[in-house]
C-alpha cells in the first residue's frame, strides 16, 4: 500500500508529489495519458501573475501572492526558463484608468510588491510597439514568463528521482475505501493508498464524486492562442494585457520564456472535457485583440495555434480541501488562472493540509532539489566542444530550427521518467517547436525513440496512445 | 581555423552545381556542408520523373537527377562535409558549422548560400479544429514514403494543389492508400499542368477547386476533415460544409526559402520571394555571398536550379579570382502589371553576361501576354508569351545589348491582351 | 471526335484540341510537333511510367527508388507496383541495374533509380 496516491501529473499534482518527496513517504503518481503535462498544464500563457487580480483575503490572493516569490528558487533548482519580464495593463480611456487603479489598491491589499501606475509617455518608452491611442498602463515588475511544460514534467522527474513513482496510462475509473485507506481501480490495475491527492483537473469533480457527495462543478473552458515565430521576438519586451472584463483578463501579448511571442486566449465555454480543438471564430478574437493592443502583432508569423484547458470552477475560488465525508482525501480542484503562478504556494499549502489531517512527515534526508538540465544550444563555445568530444551525438543538429542536437534528445528520452512520445521529447528539449513544427526533425526523432525504447518505429505516437504517426511499411 | 575559396551551404541540386561550375572555373579549394547523411537534397525522396527535360534532354527521377551531380561532384575532388550542419555565417565570411566531430570555423573568401527552402505547416495557415496525428506536409511524408519506406494513413484528403501534394496523391495510390482529393484553396492550381495530368487525372483523383478545410476532427489520430466551398474571397461558401472521414491529411500549402542564416549575415531579403536580393551574378546584398537555388526564390523545375546555381559558381569563382568587374551602378529591376517578382533583383550591366535568364513569375492566369521591358519610359522589348500561370516560372533570356545606355530602374511589365482568363 | 488533352512530353503542358477520327486525327494548339505523337498514343495506347520503391538489405535507407525504363502500358500500373514489392535487393546497386526484366511480361524493365 502506498502512503499517498497523486490523481494527475499536470502542474499541481507533480507539484505534490514533488514537495511529498522531501519526506520518506511512499509516493504514487497516476496519469491516465502516457506523460506528464498534457491538460491544462500544457496549453496557457505560462505567465507568472504579480498578483493584483484576485480579490482581498480569498485563497487565490494569498497563493498567488507567495506563489510568485516562490519562483526564482524553483526555477533554477528545475532548470527552467523563466524571466520576470514584468507585465502592463492597458487603459484605453477613463473609465479603464479607474479599473487599473482598482487593481492597483488590491495589489496593494494583496502584497505585491513593485507595482506603479504609468502615463501614456512612460508606456510608450517602455513598449514603443503599443497601441499609441494608449492613456496608461498598470506595471507589475514582478510579473514573469515560465515554460509550463518542461516546469510540469521537471518537477515530477525531480519527484521521482526522489523516489516518487508514477503510472502512466493508468485512468481511475473508480475510488473506494478499503483497510483505511482507498483503491483506486483503471479498467485493468488497482492500487491503493492511505491518502488521496485529487489533482485531476478538469475531471476533479468527477473524481471528489467517486467517494464523496458533489460539492463543486467544473465547467471545462477552451483558450485559445497563437504562436509567433521567434523573428517576431521583442516586438514587447512585457506581457501586455488589456483591461480585464468579467469574463477574464482579456487577450494578451506577451514574449514566451524561450523568445516567442504568444497572443491569446479568447475563450469559450464548452461541454467536451476533451475538446482541445480550435474555432475559427475564437481564433480571429484572438488576431482582433491582438492588433488592437500591439499593431505588430499580426498573425503573418504564427507557427502554431493552439487551444488549451481550463478547469473553471463553480466557485469563486480554488477549493484546496479535505472532501467533505471522505476522510484524508484531498481536493485540490479548480485551479484556474492563476494556478499556475500560485503553484508553489498550493503545494505547501496542500503538503500542511495532509500533515493536519494526519499524514506523518518524516523528513527525507537524501532529497535533492536540482534537477540538472542544459541544451547543447545554451552552453558556452568551450562547453560545447568539449561536450561532443564526450558524446559525439552532441554535435549532430537534429531540429535546425531550435538547434537541439541528437544528444539533447537522447537524454530526453533517457532521463528519469523520460519521453517517450514525440510531444514529450518536444515538451523536454524544444525538438519540433520551432518554425517548422518538426516538419525535418519529426521523422528523426520518431527513429531516435524508436532505437532509445528499442520499438518498432510505426508504434511511436504524437502524444496520446492511439495517436500513432505511421500505418505500417510500405513494403 | 580552416581556409577554403569557396564554401557552398547546402548538397542539393543548386550546391552541387555551384560547387561543380566553381571547380571547373579552376578554384582549387571548394568544399560542400551538408545536413543530411547524402547528398542531393530533396531529390532523393523525389523518385518521379520529369527532371532534366531541359539540360540532359530525357526524363530522369530525381534520384538519377541527383546521382549525375553527385558522379559529377566526385570526378571534380570536391571536398565534401556531410551530417554537418551550419549554424552562421558573417559578412567577412566566416562559416561555423557542426558535426560529431565537433565545431568547426572556416574562413571563406566566397560562400554560395544554397539551403533550399521548407514547407509551410498547419500552425502557418492556421486550420481550426483538434490537432491529432496524421496531419503532416507532403514532403514530410513523401520522405517518410520514399526514404523510410513507411506509410504515412489509409485514407487521405490533401489540401493545396501544389507538385509536391499531386505527386503524393499518386505516391499514395500506388503503395495501396485511397485518396479523397486534392483540395485547391483557390481557382489557381499551384502546381505543374502535367501534374495534374499525370497524377490527378491518371489516378481518377478528384481535384476540388475553390475549396478549403475549415475543420479538424480528431482527439488522438485524425478521424475526419470538415471541407467547404470558398468564393472569390477564398470565404467560406455557408452550407458548402461537408465532412470527409479520413485518417490524413497533408498539407501541400506553399514552401519558404530557408533564410535564417542568410537573415544572420545582414543579407536583405526580397518580401515578395522570401529569399536573398541578387544581381546579375547571383550575389547578395554582402560581397562575395552569392546565392542560387530555392533559397532564392522557389522554382518548379529542377533544371533551372542548375542553370541558376552554375551562374552563382560561377560568379563566385569569378570573384574569387578577382574578376567581376563592379563598376557600373546596379540598376533595380522593377516589376508591375501581373507580374510577382523578377530574379536577379539588380543587373550591372558591366558585371552582365552577353546573353542572360530572366526567371519572371506571374500573379493570375493569362492565356496571352506580353512581357515588355522598358527604361525611363522607353520600351526595349517585348516577348510574346501564352499560358501563364503562376505555377510555372517564365524563363526569358536578354541579351546585354538591348540594355546598352539604360539607367535608373529596369521596368517589366505585363501586357495583357485579351484581358484575364 | 473532340477532345481536349494537356501535352506532358515536356513541362510547357500545351493545351491540345484533338478534332477528327482516331484514324486521321487533327492536333492543334501544341507548340512542337511532339504534340501530335502524344495525343495518338494517349487516344489509343496510354502508357505510363511507374517509379515506386524497392526493399534493400545493407544500404543506407531500407528501401531504394525503382523505376519502369520506358513507360508500360497504362493498365499494367499496379501489377507492377506489387511485384516490385516482391524484391529483395541487396546493396550495392548501381543506378540502371535492371532489378526486374521484362515486368509483368510487358518488355519492360525495372531498373534502380541510383546508387545503394
Amino acid at each position: 500500500m502506498y502512503d499517498i496516491a497523486i490523481i494527475g501529473a499536470g502542474v499541481i499534482g507533480s507539484a505534490v508529489a514533488r514537495e511529498l518527496s522531501r519526506y520518506k513517504l511512499k509516493i504514487l503518481v497516476l496519469e491516465k495519458e502516457l506523460d506528464a503535462c498534457v491538460g491544462t498544464s500544457k496549453a496557457n500563457s505560462g505567465i507568472v501573475h504579480a498578483g493584483y487580480d484576485p480579490e482581498k483575503h480569498t485563497l487565490m490572493a494569498k497563493l498567488n501572492a507567495d506563489g510568485n516569490k516562490a519562483y526564482d528558487k524553483l526555477a533554477k533548482e528545475l532548470s527552467v526558463p523563466f524571466k520576470r519580464n514584468g507585465s502592463l495593463v492597458v487603459a484605453f480611456d477613463d473609465e479603464q484608468l479607474a479599473h487599473i487603479m482598482k487593481l492597483y489598491e488590491r495589489g496593494i491589499e494583496n502584497g505585491i510588491p513593485k507595482l506603479r501606475i504609468i502615463g501614456h509617455a512612460e508606456l510608450l518608452k517602455l513598449e514603443p510597439n503599443i497601441n499609441p491611442e494608449a492613456k496608461g498602463a498598470l506595471l507589475a515588475e514582478t510579473a514573469g514568463v515560465v515554460d509550463p511544460m518542461l516546469l510540469t514534467i521537471s518537477l515530477l522527474e525531480n519527484a521521482v528521482m526522489n523516489g516518487a513513482e508514477c503510472k502512466f496510462d493508468f485512468e481511475v475509473k473508480s475510488i473506494t475505501p478499503e483497510n483505511g485507506g482507498y483503491t483506486l481501480k483503471s479498467d485493468t490495475e488497482s492500487v491503493s493508498a492511505k491518502f488521496v491527492v485529487n489533482a485531476g483537473g478538469v475531471y476533479s469533480d468527477k473524481i471528489n464524486d467517486m467517494v464523496a457527495p458533489p460539492r463543486f462543478k467544473v465547467n471545462p473552458r477552451r483558450g485559445h492562442y497563437f504562436l509567433l515565430d521567434k523573428s517576431e521576438e521583442g516586438i514587447v519586451k512585457h506581457t501586455v494585457f488589456p483591461c480585464p472584463t468579467k469574463i477574464g483578463k482579456g487577450i494578451l501579448v506577451a514574449p514566451t520564456a524561450h523568445g516567442n511571442i504568444i497572443l491569446g486566449p479568447a475563450s469559450d465555454d464548452i461541454d467536451d472535457r476533451e475538446n482541445l480543438g480550435t474555432s475559427e471564430d475564437c481564433l480571429n478574437l484572438v488576431r482582433k485583440g491582438a492588433r488592437l493592443l500591439v499593431a505588430k502583432a499580426t498573425t503573418r508569423n504564427a507557427i502554431r495555434v493552439f487551444a488549451g484547458m481550463r478547469a473553471e470552477p463553480d466557485t469563486d475560488d480554488f477549493i484546496i480541501e479535505e472532501a467533505k465525508g471522505a476522510k484524508n482525501f484531498l481536493n485540490i480542484a479548480g485551479i484556474k488562472s492563476p494556478g499556475l503562478t500560485a503553484m508553489p504556494a498550493i503545494a505547501e499549502y496542500a503538503v500542511n493540509l495532509l500533515k493536519d489531517m494526519g499524514l506523518s512527515l518524516e523528513k527525507n534526508k537524501k532529497f535533492n532539489p536540482i534537477v540538472e538540465r542544459s541544451l547543447f544550444i545554451d552552453l558556452s563555445e568551450k562547453e560545447q566542444a568539449k561536450l561532443i568530444k564526450k558524446n559525439p551525438l552532441y554535435g549532430r543538429i537534429i531540429c535546425r530550427c531550435e538547434n537541439i542536437t541528437e544528444g539533447d534528445i537522447v537524454d530526453a528520452v533517457n532521463r528519469p521518467m523520460g519521453a517517450t512520445t514525440v510531444d514529450g521529447v518536444k515538451r523536454r528539449c524544444r525538438a519540433g517547436m520551432g518554425r517548422c513544427q518538426g516538419g525535418f526533425c519529426g521523422p528523426k526523432v520518431q527513429e531516435i525513440l524508436s532505437r532509445e525504447l528499442n520499438k518498432p518505429l510505426d508504434s511511436v505516437v504524437l502524444e496520446k496512445k492511439s495517436s500513432f504517426i505511421l500505418t505500417g511499411k510500405t513494403k | 581555423m580552416k581556409n577554403y575559396d569557396i564554401v557552398v551551404i547546402g548538397g542539393g541540386p543548386a550546391g552541387l552545381a555551384a560547387a561543380i561550375e566553381a571547380k571547373k572555373q579552376g578554384i582549387k579549394k571548394v568544399l560542400v556542408i551538408e545536413r543530411d547523411i547524402e547528398l542531393g537534397g530533396i531529390l532523393q525522396q523525389c523518385i518521379h520523373n520529369g527532371f532534366g527535360v531541359h539540360i540532359f534532354k530525357e526524363e530522369l527521377t530525381g534520384p538519377e537527377y541527383a546521382q549525375r551531380y553527385i558522379n559529377m561532384a566526385r570526378e571534380e575532388n570536391i571536398e565534401l562535409l556531410m551530417d554537418t550542419i551550419v549554424t552562421s555565417i558573417t559578412k567577412d565570411k566566416r562559416v561555423r558549422a557542426t558535426n560529431c566531430g565537433g565545431i568547426l570555423d572556416i574562413q571563406a573568401k566566397a560562400i554560395v548560400l544554397t539551403m533550399g527552402c521548407r514547407e509551410r505547416t498547419r500552425g502557418a495557415c492556421a486550420i481550426p479544429g483538434d490537432r491529432p496525428s496524421g496531419v503532416l506536409t507532403a514532403g514530410a511524408a513523401q520522405r517518410f514514403i520514399n526514404i523510410e519506406g513507411y506509410n504515412v494513413g489509409k485514407k487521405v484528403i490533401i489540401l493545396g494543389a501544389g507538385d509536391i501534394g499531386m505527386i503524393m496523391a499518386r505516391r499514395i495510390v500506388l503503395e495501396g492508400g485511397e485518396v479523397i482529393a486534392v483540395l485547391a484553396r483557390g481557382n489557381i492550381v499551384k502546381g505543374l499542368t502535367r501534374n495534374i495530368v499525370q497524377c490527378l487525372d491518371h489516378y481518377n483523383i478528384p481535384l476540388l477547386m475553390n475549396h478549403n478545410i475549415i475543420e479538424i476532427k480528431g482527439k488522438e489520430r485524425m478521424t475526419s476533415v470538415v471541407v467547404a466551398q470558398t468564393d472569390e474571397r477564398k470565404d467560406v461558401i455557408p452550407g458548402t460544409e461537408k465532412e470527409y472521414e479520413c485518417d490524413t491529411l497533408l498539407l501541400s500549402v506553399g514552401l519558404i526559402p530557408e533564410n535564417e542564416l542568410s537573415r544572420q549575415a545582414g543579407i536583405i531579403i526580397d518580401r515578395k520571394t522570401s529569399g536573398p536580393v541578387v544581381n546579375e551574378s547571383m550575389e547578395t546584398s554582402v560581397e562575395g555571398i552569392f546565392a542560387s537555388g530555392n533559397v532564392v526564390h522557389v522554382h518548379d523545375v529542377v533544371d533551372f536550379v542548375t542553370e541558376e546555381s552554375c551562374r552563382a559558381g560561377r560568379n563566385a569563382a569569378r570573384y574569387v579570382k578577382g574578376e567581376i568587374s563592379a563598376e557600373s551602378e546596379a540598376m533595380n529591376v522593377v516589376v508591375s502589371g501581373g507580374l510577382s517578382y523578377c530574379v536577379p533583383h539588380k543587373i550591372r550591366l558591366s558585371a552582365m553576361p552577353d546573353k542572360m535568364d530572366l526567371f519572371l513569375r506571374v500573379e493570375d492566369i493569362y492565356p496571352e501576354a506580353k512581357i515588355v521591358i522598358k527604361n525611363q519610359g522607353k520600351e526595349l522589348a517585348r516577348f510574346k508569351k501564352t499560358h501563364l500561370t503562376p505555377g510555372e516560372m517564365i524563363k526569358q533570356t536578354v541579351v546585354k545589348a538591348l540594355f546598352k545606355d539604360c539607367k535608373g530602374d529596369l521596368e517589366i511589365t505585363l501586357e495583357v491582351e485579351g484581358g484575364k482568363k | 471526335m473532340e477532345k481536349d488533352l494537356v501535352c506532358i512530353v515536356c513541362p510547357i503542358g500545351c493545351r491540345l484540341k484533338i478534332t477528327g477520327s482516331i484514324e486521321k486525327m487533327v492536333v492543334s494548339g501544341g507548340k512542337c510537333t511532339k504534340a501530335i505523337g502524344y495525343a495518338h498514343d494517349e487516344l489509343t495506347n496510354p502508357t505510363r511510367m511507374i517509379c515506386t520503391t524497392a526493399r534493400i538489405k545493407g544500404g543506407i535507407h531500407k528501401v531504394i527508388p525503382v523505376k519502369t525504363d520506358k513507360p508500360i502500358r497504362d493498365e499494367f500500373k499496379f501489377d507492377v507496383v506489387e511485384e516490385v514489392n516482391k524484391l529483395n535487393l541487396v546493396s550495392p546497386v548501381k543506378m540502371g541495374d535492371i532489378v526486374i526484366a521484362n515486368v509483368c511480361g510487358t518488355d519492360v524493365n525495372i531498373v534502380a533509380e541510383r546508387d545503394m
